[in-house]
């Protein structure tokens, strides 16, 4: 879906377009309100979450794949807002870039992270 | 170029406070603290990744009674943001933004969030919700 305008896609400008983020919080939303109740409820039903046996729940390959797709859009979710958020209550343009520079990073840093913890384990041999 | 004092959106200084809008101030906060708990997300994966001495560390701290308490605090926050966010998704496409059916989503939402975070943290409770 392209939500920019003509002119705008004409000349290659408008690259960072607001309705395409919105538009993409909410696709994210959807995969949210499905994923994110079976993560909190799998991880709540366990009987035990010790190292074993979280790691053979992680390795498990429908759960791996399921946090494959849940990290990235959990990620690109949580960015959008706190930039929308940022964007609405920092006034000092200064500080606005600079905040959104630091959650921004912040956010690939994490979000590499847990994709590399999921991978890792999931592609590891078995624990 | 704009005037760089031009009021921000949203301006909330000049709305009575009505519950709908509380509401949403919260969907926001829930929002901005769930985003912190990602590194928490991120800390457990990668403990996980790392092995069982780092994990154990980890789960240590999580089973503290401070880390229950943010784990806690954590799955209200989710089943909050989840439920309000639900409603928001419904707004989205133009429906119940009538006055009363505002209203009448947020009491749902409430009584969803209340029930959602009792049953989850009696299932923290019941299997131990210890790692």
């Amino acid at each position: 879906m392209s939500s920019k305008a003509p002119l705008g896609q004409a000349l290659g400008l408008g690259v960072v377009s607001g309705t395409h983020h919105w538009w993409l919080q909410r696709v994210t939303a959807l995969v949210l309100a499905l994923l994110g109740p079976w993560f909190a409820i799998s991880l709540l039903l366990q009987p035990d979450l010790g190292y074993a046996h979280a790691h053979a729940w992680l390795a498990a390959p429908l759960n791996a794949v399921l946090m494959l797709v849940l990290v990235p859009a959990l990620v690109y979710h949580s960015w959008l807002g706190v930039v929308v958020v940022i964007e609405d209550y920092v006034p000092a343009k200064s500080k606005k870039i600079t905040a959104l520079l630091v959650v921004q990073f912040l956010h690939l840093l994490v979000g590499a992270a847990a994709l590399f913890g999921v991978l890792k384990v999931a592609l590891g041999s078995a624990a | 170029m704009a005037s760089p004092n031009r009021p921000l959106s949203p301006h909330l200084q000049v709305y009575r406070p009505m519950y709908t809008m509380m509401l949403s101030i919260l969907h926001r906060a829930t929002g901005v603290a769930l985003s912190g708990s990602l590194l928490l997300l991120a800390a457990w994966l990668l403990a996980l990744a790392s092995g069982a001495d780092c994990y154990a560390w980890i789960a240590r701290l999580l089973g503290s009674p401070l880390g229950w308490l943010v784990l806690a605090a954590v799955l209200a926050a989710f089943w909050y943001h989840f439920c309000t966010g639900i409603r928001h998704l419904v707004f989205d496409t133009g429906r119940c933004l009538e006055k009363r059916e505002a209203r009448l989503s947020a009491r749902v939402a409430i009584v969803a969030v209340v029930v959602l975070t009792g049953a989850s943290l009696l299932a923290m409770l019941h299997f131990g919700g210890r790692p």
